[in-house]
Order: structure tokens, then sequence, then C-alpha cells
């Protein structure tokens, strides 16, 4: 069950040190997700991507503006939201597969139900053989999937990516970008993802939103029309590479004078 | 085990032992190593008061650690999580703990008497103090390095306040709480026996066997006491150890 996301004129406001005394992360972000649609965003560091991701996850205040799941605005955090993060949270003193149904335990799901779903989850995941592994007996590339299945099990209706494979190098990142890609084509689950690299967001995504520097705004929506399995340098997906890297460099702020 | 680690200890008793059959070393201001093995005996057996053995001394000493640790675990592990969990209550008690941590276990001894009398009461109202500090101060500091992306992580599969107090502050401090259980019990048992000096009711404790010993003059029982109260501080340090060992394989 994947529900739209609607992110309407989010604004952000730090106060600051600074002469004007606030620092405007973003001055107006709107976006709209699809139910079981993959969007992605990318911008230039610092511009306030996993700032935006934590607004959308409840984890952090916004100044003004609405987060919208099917319509409806919640009151506190949304209990429908899931997050993955990129340095993976897991909890230390909890097997793999202990991580992996805690989720299930706060719904108050009895052990053996969740057990079982959870030992699912790490045959699905390819982890069988480390269900009983501490997490620093794991790879990064194995940690990260069991936090991508510790949030998928229990079932949010829209799930918020923030740089998951930022930390593993690039080989075990392709292969977890297809991991995902293949369990996502199974749930359809409404996905946000947020990353620095635009080769991985024209891979994954049906639909990418590039923001500017601070006070970020969208300042150029994608559709990725590419049939998957993607070719990684396809023309097509060349092309939008291109035109999102351009967007990316173009200078934003004032012409610098001498 | 290593042998070469036993080799020091070793040459140093055998330069001693020499030394004292030598002549060179006075026997009444330190008996030979075998004199003191033959103290341990006397001890062990004939006891010291006369009547008063050994394994009685130890029982009676351990039981007083037991209490005075384990009222010190018992209410520092849950006011040092709270401290660590609020701030308000961080704020209250801290300024509290400063001022009543630096003065030594052994500086409370003539209040505990006035207060508890003489008795056990006393010598575990003393180990709580020396135990207390160390096992708060390592429960607050266990619980205020948990990263706070596990309570974010936690909070975002819905847990709620309880849950994240039970499952996530609780297991992530456990290394640091089992740190301050042994530092605790390594100054509580150093208090007790010094606790122990300055007199028990029922007449058995090992400090009050060192005194006793010195009061007649048999350093061999002095220094095998000494031995007895070093070997016990070793094996609960050991077992401590040991259970760190088991509950944080994970780290």
């Amino acid at each position: 069950m994947a529900l739209h996301l609607e992110i309407e004129a989010i604004q952000k406001v730090y106060p600051s040190e600074s002469p004007e005394g606030r620092v405007e992360v973003f001055h107006r972000i709107d976006l709209s997700v699809d139910p079981g649609q993959f969007v992605s965003i990318v911008g230039p560091s610092g511009c306030g991507k996993t700032t935006l991701l934590r607004i959308v996850a409840g984890l952090e205040a916004r100044t003004s503006g609405r987060i919208l799941l099917d319509g409806r605005e919640s009151e506190e955090r949304d209990r429908r939201i899931g997050m993955v993060f990129q340095d993976y949270a897991l909890f230390p003193w909890r097997t793999a597969v202990r991580n992996i149904e805690i989720g299930l335990e706060i719904q108050g799901m009895p052990q053996q139900k969740r057990r079982s779903l959870a030992m699912k989850y790490v045959r699905v995941f390819g982890l069988e053989g480390f269900a009983d592994k501490y997490p620093k007996e794991l790879s990064g590339g194995m940690k990260q999937r069991v936090a991508i299945a510790r949030t998928l099990v229990a079932n949010p209706e829209v799930v918020l990516m923030d740089e998951p494979f930022g930390s593993l190098d690039s080989q075990t990142r392709n292969r977890l970008q297809d991991f995902l890609l293949r369990i996502w084509r199974e749930r359809k689950d409404t996905i946000l993802f947020v990353t620095h690299n635009v080769d991985e967001a024209v891979y994954l995504s049906d639909r990418i939103a590039v923001l500017s520097p601070r006070p970020a705004a969208v300042c150029g929506i994608f559709d990725v029309a590419l049939e998957r399995p993607r070719d990684r340098t396809g023309p097509e997906a060349n092309r939008i590479r291109k035109e999102i890297l351009e967007l990316l460099h173009r200078p934003h702020t004032s012409p610098v004078t001498f | 085990m290593n042998w070469k680690r036993l080799a020091p200890p070793l040459a140093v008793l055998v330069l001693w032992q020499a030394g004292s059959t030598a002549g060179l070393i006075p026997g009444f201001k330190l008996p030979s190593p075998l004199q003191v093995l033959g103290g341990l005996a006397d001890l062990a057996l004939r006891g010291m008061p006369p009547g008063h053995r050994l394994h009685v001394h130890v029982l009676y000493s351990l039981e007083r650690v037991l209490w005075g640790y384990g009222l010190a675990v018992l209410v520092a592990v849950p006011l040092g999580i709270l401290m660590g969990w609020s701030r308000r209550v961080r704020d209250w008690i801290e300024p509290l703990v400063e001022i009543l941590r630096p003065i030594p276990p052994l500086a409370w001894i003539p209040i505990a008497i006035l207060w508890f009398g003489i008795g056990i009461r006393s010598a575990a109202f003393i180990i709580f103090l020396g135990a207390f500090f160390p096992v708060l101060l390592n429960t607050v500091s266990g619980v205020r390095s948990i990263d706070p992306l596990l309570i974010e992580a936690a909070q975002m599969l819905n847990a709620g306040r309880r849950f994240i107090f039970l499952k996530v502050l609780l297991p992530g401090s456990v290394p640091s709480i089992l740190t301050g259980m042994r530092i605790g019990i390594g100054i509580g048992w150093m208090s007790l026996v010094a606790a122990e000096f300055t007199g028990v009711r029922q007449g058995y404790g090992l400090g009050y066997m060192i005194m006793t010993a010195r009061d007649i003059q048999r350093p061999d029982e002095i220094l095998a006491g000494m031995l007895v109260i070093g070997l016990i501080g070793l094996g609960i340090d050991g077992g401590l150890r040991l259970a760190e060992r088991r509950l944080v394989r994970w780290r």
C-alpha cells in the first residue's frame, strides 16, 4: 500500500550569528511523489538535501509548509514514513535478524511470528548465514541490506533513503542499486531517495528533482522514462545526466565582480 | 597462561627468601616467603585471634561488600540512566555529586560510626560510597555516549519513549555500566579493609584480622592476610571481566 507524498511550500530558516540573524536553508520547496514512484533528490553538497529528508521524516522541524500523505497532514511525526540512513544506524548489540525484527517488536508482534517474518527478509535480502552475526561482523553492503530490510519489514507507506549507498565502494554500490530495484519492483513502495551521485539518480529513479545551492529551491525536474533494467551508459541516460550536471554547475549566485 | 610473566615475581620471591635465610632481612620486620606461608596456614587452621579462622573472616568481609556494593549498583545504575536520559534530572543531581565525590570514602568512617555504630551497616555504608560514584558516573556517560542516530532510527520505526529507554538506552550503556561496576568493586573492596581497621563488632573481617595480627606482633600473618585480600580482589575483578566479555560480545 503505497501512498502519495506531497511536500508543499517547505521553508526552513535557522537562527544564526550572521549579520541577518538567520540562515535560510530553503525558501520554498514543492515536490510530489506519486504512489509507488521512485523519486530522487540531487543537489550540490550542503544544499540541504538531508535536512529536507529529515523534515519529511519528522526528525527536524520546518519553519512553514506542509507534508501530506494521500492529502492528509499529520500532527506529529507521521508514523507511516520509514527511513534508511546513510550510516546504517544498526543497533550494535542486536544480531542482524534482531535488528530486522525490531520494528515488528515495536508494533507488538509476538516473538515467533516476527522472527519467522524477519527470517523471510533475511533470505530475500541474501543474508542467510549472517542472521546471527552482530553488525560489527558484517560488511558495509550487508549492513545496509540489514538496514533496508529493517525499514521495509515494518511496512512503511513511504520510504525515505538518505544516501544509503554513499559510503560503499562503487561495485558494492552498483550491486545494491540492482538489488534495491528488484525489491522495489516487487513491492512498489513510494520512495524518496537522496543522493549526490547523478549517475545513481538516473539509474534508479522515475523522476529526479534537482536542488539549487542555498537557499535551495527545486531548479529542475527530470522524468526518466527509461525501461528497466537500464543501460547505465546508454544515450538517453547520458543525455539526462548531462543536462542535470549542467544545471548543477550553472552559477546560481550573482556573478562575482572584480 | 603466559609463563614469562611469572618470571619477575618468582625472581623477587627467590631473592627475598635468600635474603631472609642469609639473615640480611630482619624477620620481625619482613618475614620470609616461607614464614608467610606458615602464617597463612596458621590463619586458616588456628585463626587470628585464635578460633577466628580465615574462611570466616573472608565470609564476613564478603557479606559486607555484597551489601554495600549491591546497594550501590541498585541505586547508581537506575539513577545514572535517568541522569543520562533527562537533562533536568542531571542538572539537579550533578552539582551534588560534584561536591560529594571528591570526599574519600574513608573520610566518612567517623560519621558512619556516629550514624550506624560499629558493625555491618557502617562498613556497608563505606563500601557503598566507594562503589557508588564510579558506577553512577560511568552509567551516565554510557547513556550519553549513545549515538543519537540510534534513537532516531528507533523513532523512525515508531518506538515510544519507553521502548527507547528499555531497548536502546539500557543495552547501549551496558558496556559502560560494567566498566563502572568493575572500578566500583575495586574501590569498594579497598575501602572495606580500611573500614574494618576501625573495629568490627563481630570480631570478624579481613581488615580486623590483620590489625589483630599487628597487635600481637605477627608480621607473617599480616602479610598472609594482605595476600588473601589481594587474591580475592583479583578474583572478583576476573569474574567481572568474564561477565563483561560474555555480555558485550557485540563490541
